[in-house]
């Protein structure tokens, strides 16, 4: 069983492979999407020495970590989950002695598994010669950034799956879909960190599960945050990780009821 | 043992209504109305292991619905069900083990990998052993042929290929029943005949029980000893596949080549005193008689045979089941469809 869910992700894992142009033109996009942050914010700083506690380079290195962390944790679940139950097939996957979800999250994770491998790598490597990006030397904080970028995926993923099982409630959760993706990319603090935000947004989003995807892990691995709030922010994603199972089961439970396969 | 027991089964959608206009749809911003619609309306019906079963109707009768039901897809909203002696919907991953379902116009198999690829997945999935595995893919990709398709994508696969393949997929983990919906959909006839011939096979060999909705009667003949029909969310007929020919198969037609042309009053005039029999003209020199079930079809034929007018050739048509469902599809009258529960309950 366990290794059904292992193959799910090798699986996904090999047809991202299979698209070579696709994967060329990915590292090409995440050198282009850093480089376009840099210059920007490099615009905004002007002559100013540190904005928002942040200095040029301090900036520069978040952005950068900032996208590494966004390579793993992204994907397109919740798209697939609304194609699959408005087509219909997945009535075929509920065939199975599996659960869907978590196929549907094995999926995810091979997708990551190849973002950050075989993009984010070499599009680090590309920006450290480019960019004056810092990353630190203590292997622990590499560790624990690794264990919170894994909680930022099982977020991530789970705002997916409820996103894409909305599907069965409504005619068209397009605009749902699309309204998800701009307020984890915004309220997440990929676009801009948390610590720009007004002080009542940042109190609010702190109730919020965005900030847990990546402005806690990039923080973390910037130094911005050490000692004891490290695991602070370790403790926010892994509440945030459980809170969010209670909605999908329900979620799920629903939707077994008024599954309505199109087609008949 | 029962393959298959359903009880009273019920399905119930509730489907939204779009109300009509501008002021419709704003309406519909705030307040949705829903309609119900109920595709299966309190069926019945058992089938014992080993059987082959066929399950016909018109499209939007309620088959896909009912499968969907025994295959633990869809919550039934009343009602028993009973597969391999389990309640489907509640223990999914459990049931599912012992079932492979077959959807004609979805496929099971991933879209981008090798179809051998496919199956392997699938043995991890259904938690085959590694020799059981090896051993039944052996057979199934002798006897249907697959040999150097295993490597393919499935996308580089023609619709044929494509459904041998996923009636592997289905029986890898050699289950006990196997769903079949629209199997033979856009086939051309040698792979249907492939096809029900393997179907045949698994069935005598394997005692594998299959139920199988279809719209090619051909599949019903080939395969089902026993039939079951759908109309409008109820079963309108549960029995042998003769015997449905025998109830509602209303005659038979007999085709003659006359040597000389004939006209339809001459023919006619042949069989005059015959209750119920009528003639069609074909062309110049060929007619058909149409006898009705109470008649005698030689006391007909030598009637006419008898007669002065000669004769190069003669042909006698048996109805065949095509025509009775579409019939009974097509009268859909009330009274017919009374009759038919009728003769169902007697």
């Amino acid at each position: 069983m366990a290794s059904a869910y292992l193959d799910f992700i090798r699986i996904r894992f090999l047809t991202m492979l299979a698209y070579r142009v696709n994967y060329y033109s990915g590292i090409v996009i995440y050198a282009i999407n850093i480089g376009a942050y840099y210059f920007m914010w490099k615009a905004i700083y002007g002559s100013a020495e540190t904005l928002g506690g942040f200095t040029v380079a301090q900036m520069t290195t978040y952005i950068a970590v900032s996208w590494m962390a966004r390579a793993f944790y992204f994907n397109n679940l919740d798209r697939e989950i609304s194609n699959e139950i408005r087509d219909g097939s997945v009535a075929v996957q509920m065939t199975r002695p599996i659960s869907y979800l978590m196929v549907k999250m094995m999926q995810g994770l091979g997708e990551g598994v190849f973002r950050l491998l075989l993009l984010m790598v070499p599009g680090m490597i590309v920006v450290t010669f480019m960019f004056p990006v810092s990353l630190p030397t203590d292997p622990v904080r590499w560790v624990i950034f690794f264990v919170m970028i894994w909680f930022s995926f099982l977020i991530n993923t789970q705002l997916n799956l409820m996103t894409g099982l909305f599907a069965f409630f409504v005619e068209n959760n397009e605009g749902l879909m699309r309204m998800k993706r701009v307020l984890i990319d915004l309220l997440s603090g990929v676009i801009l960190p948390m610590a720009f935000f007004p002080g009542w947004a940042q109190a609010a989003l702190n109730w919020l599960p965005f900030p847990a995807i990546t402005y806690l892990p990039s923080s973390v691995f910037t130094g911005r945050l050490a000692g004891g709030d490290v695991w602070n922010a370790l403790a926010v994603q892994a509440i945030w990780f459980a809170v969010l199972i209670v909605p999908i089961l329900l979620m799920w439970r629903a939707a077994r009821r008024r599954l309505f396969v199109q087609g008949g | 043992m029962l393959a298959i027991d359903v009880h009273q089964l019920r399905k119930q959608f509730k489907v939204q209504k779009n109300r009509e206009g501008l002021k419709g749809a704003m309406l519909d911003l705030f307040k949705r109305e829903h309609t119900e619609v109920m595709a299966v309306k309190d069926i019945s019906f058992q089938i014992p292991q080993g059987e082959i079963c066929g399950y016909i109707g018109e499209n939007g009768a309620g088959k896909s619905t009912t499968i969907k039901m025994l295959t633990g897809i869809l919550v039934p909203t009343s009602g028993r069900i009973l597969v391999n002696g389990f309640v489907p919907h509640q223990e999914r991953e459990q049931f599912v083990g012992s079932i492979g379902v077959v959807f004609g116009q979805r496929s099971q198999l991933w879209w981008d990998i090798g179809v051998i690829e496919s199956f392997r997945l699938l043995r991890k999935v259904y938690k085959v052993d590694e020799a059981d595995f090896k051993a039944r893919l052996v057979e199934l990709v002798e006897t249907l042929q697959l040999g150097d398709l295993l490597n393919r994508p499935v996308r580089k696969l023609s619709l044929g290929q494509r459904m041998r393949c996923e009636l592997v997929a289905a029986l890898l983990h050699n289950p006990s029943i196997l769903f079949l919906d629209e199997p033979t959909i856009g086939l051309d006839i040698v792979v249907k005949t492939e096809i029900r011939e393997f179907l045949k096979r698994l069935n005598r060999e394997y005692g594998t029980t299959i139920l199988l909705t279809t719209h090619d009667l051909q599949d019903i003949e080939a395969l089902c000893s026993r039939v079951i029909m759908l109309d409008d969310g109820r079963i309108i007929y549960d029995g042998g596949l003769e015997e449905l020919k025998e109830r509602w198969g209303k005659g038979r037609e007999v085709q003659f080549q006359f040597t000389d042309p004939i006209s339809l009053l001459d023919v006619s005039g042949l069989t005059s005193g015959f209750e119920g029999v009528r003639w069609t003209k074909e062309n110049e020199v060929t007619a058909k008689v149409w006898i009705p079930r109470e008649l005698n079809v030689s006391d007909v034929l030598s009637r006419v045979v008898g007669s002065a007018a000669e004769i190069s050739d003669i042909k006698i048509f048996e109805t065949n089941t095509d025509e009775i469902v579409r019939e009974i599809y097509k009268t859909g009258s009330p009274e017919a469809k009374e009759q038919a529960k009728e003769a169902v309950r007697g």
